[in-house]
């Protein structure tokens, strides 16, 4: 369960603003957090607090495969990402590095920026705690489930995951 | 058995006589590769998980493309790690600046890819190689990680769309108008998820350097990878690079597709994209007047000797206007020799075009070409995201070689018939 409030982004949100090219020349992951979404909000990172969740509209994490940006989200603070959908590779790259994130167009067109929003990733069910409404998100498949529960994809097959799939 | 050519390659290799849209597969890979801006990522997460052996050093391709020559000190300590792991790895195919070229021309060009292959790289435009008739996709830093520790990747079966084209280009069009058309019809998540299967008669009038530019851009669709079957030009592209035999794949006749997508290339016209999405697709014609400061030739898109080829034709006798800097990448050390030997190096170098070594630089906003606050660039590259380049509030036109060797000139978008020599 996660619960945090909520920050309101618009669709289209590419990798090239979430962390620009010009902070790529580090792997820090502290440093790449104190420029999260710089370039399409400049305050984020001042506003930002732990557990907080981030909601936005269609193909969010489009663009660039760069793992710093669900890096960058993840170390700033933001507990989950809730979007009608996302850009596969950031997709990807958000469960194979443990950001939690879920797809729901009716959850992701309806929550206001400071609402508080509480996530059950095993059912789906996204609660807007501030609206008093619930939405139905997409649960993940089982086989990326024990990827996450492992913590991430290089844990899990260190333990001989993939014959799940 | 009613599979596209992406899913019969995928069922091919997961050891599966048949995969479905949606199936989660586990795939053996024949090609893994990184940059230096994403393989440091992928270096510290198979170092801290304890692995100690890549699955084949043949397989794995490291390229320092990005930020080199090193832009910066930080640049430099991530080159200097994926050196030392490539190294220690005894990668075979390390490319390091000298040797190297930006990786989806470079791995092309160096019979590295080939029809019916499973390929990932930790960048999104590893796409590129469906045009050889591959399954090549973009993925993060752990993938890449995971891919060069196992040699394997999980992957959903995509979904796909048909792109049937029909006709031939007229002259003047290039691989990047269709692209950039495809784009603007379905919208930058119009793919997303699936595969785009590019079909129909029409294919066989795309030079295999148009068909990469194609590919190149499948993600700014959002594809999972975009792809061509293999034909006379496949082969003959392959044919003095590709020693090792290689299966050719199709579609089956009755392949099941999520949608069908129908362009007669005769209809397509030099398009640019404007601010701030790919699918921003306007007729050049319709954006002519917007005053520009910049211009780069070049990038994973358009890079090819053909694209050099084709600003060298514009260029040629002209200057480039006063107010534009106009910057020029050969994406290989290959096309950039290639260049001085065809006369296109004086013909940049007479026309007051500066020749760089190959780099991604300026397009992600790294190096080479910085936009400051407000400035316009038309590029051959191939996003124009908000701050992609430079300064938030620079401006970026995506274009093909001709459109933004005529708007260097111009000093504002145009496109210069060379059948007239007037503006059009």
């Amino acid at each position: 369960m996660i619960k945090g409030r909520a920050h309101v982004f618009p669709d289209n949100v590419d990798t090239d603003v979430i962390i620009p090219a010009r902070y790529l020349n580090t792997q820090d992951k502290k440093e790449l957090a104190s420029h999260v979404m710089e370039d399409i909000d400049k305050d984020f990172v001042n506003k930002v607090k732990k557990g907080d969740v981030i909601s936005a509209g269609w193909n969010f994490g489009c663009g660039s495969s760069r793992e710093h940006a669900p890096i960058a989200i993840k170390e700033a603070g933001v507990s989950a990402v809730i979007a009608k959908t996302f850009a596969r590779i950031f997709y990807r790259n958000a469960i194979n590095i443990g950001l939690a994130i879920i797809e729901s167009e009716e959850a992701a067109s309806d929550i206001e920026e400071g609402d508080e929003i509480e996530i059950n990733f095993d059912s789906g069910e996204i609660v807007n705690v501030t609206k008093d409404k619930v939405y139905r998100g997409e649960p993940f498949p089982e086989f990326i489930k024990a990827i996450i529960e492992k913590g991430g994809l290089l844990n899990y097959l260190k333990e001989g995951g993939s014959d799940g799939i | 058995m009613n599979m596209t050519m992406t899913q019969k390659i995928l069922a091919k290799s997961g050891n599966l006589p048949y995969v479905k849209p949606g199936q989660l597969i586990m795939a053996e890979l024949d090609m893994v590769l990184a940059n230096d801006i994403t393989a440091p990522v992928a270096i510290d997460e198979f170092e801290s998980h304890g692995f100690t052996d890549i699955y084949n050093k043949e397989k794995v391709a490291l390229i320092m493309d990005h930020f080199t020559p090193n832009k910066d000190i930080k640049a430099a300590q991530q080159c200097k790690k994926c050196r030392v792991f490539a190294k220690r790895m005894d990668i075979t195919n390390f490319y390091d600046v000298g040797d190297m070229g930006i990786e989806h021309a470079l791995l092309p060009e160096r019979g590295l890819v080939k029809p019916s292959e499973v390929i990932i790289g930790a960048d999104s435009h590893t796409c590129t190689y469906g045009a050889l008739g591959a399954f090549s996709t973009g993925v993060g830093s752990t993938d890449m990680a995971a891919g060069m520790a196992t040699g394997k990747a999980w992957f959903k079966v995509p979904e796909a769309i048909k792109v049937e084209l029909t006709g031939s280009l007229n002259k003047g069009v290039v691989g990047k108008d269709v692209i950039l058309t495809l784009i603007g019809m379905i919208g930058v998540d119009g793919a997303l998820y699936k595969s785009l299967e590019f079909q129909g008669e029409g294919i066989k009038s795309l030079t295999m350097d148009d068909r990469l530019t194609i590919c190149n851009m499948a993600i700014e669709a959002g594809a999972k990878n975009g792809i061509f079957p293999v034909d006379e030009v496949t082969v003959a592209y392959l044919n003095d690079k590709v020693k090792e035999p290689y299966e050719v794949m199709e579609a089956d006749s009755d392949a099941v597709y999520s949608d069908t997508v129908k362009i007669d290339l005769g209809d397509i016209v030099p398009v640019v994209a404007l601010p701030h999405l790919p699918s921003n697709t306007k007729p050049v014609k319709d954006a002519k007047g917007i005053k520009i400061d910049q211009v780069v030739i070049g990038s994973c898109t358009n890079g090819r000797l053909s694209d050099m080829e084709q600003a060298a034709s514009v260029l040629k006798g002209r200057k480039v206007h006063p107010d534009v800097r106009c910057i020029v990448i050969p994406a290989t050390q290959k096309v950039f020799k290639e260049c001085i030997e065809k006369g296109y190096m004086n013909i940049f170098l007479d026309a007051g075009c500066v020749v760089s070594t190959p780099t991604c630089g300026p397009c992600l906003g790294g190096h080479m070409g910085v936009l400051a606050h407000g400035e316009r660039c038309v590029a051959t590259t191939n996003r124009n995201f908000v701050g992609r380049m430079g300064h938030h509030t620079s401006e970026i036109y995506l274009s093909g070689p001709l459109a933004a060797a005529s708007s260097a000139v111009l000093g504002e978008i145009g496109f210069i018939d060379e059948r007239s020599k007037d503006n059009d």
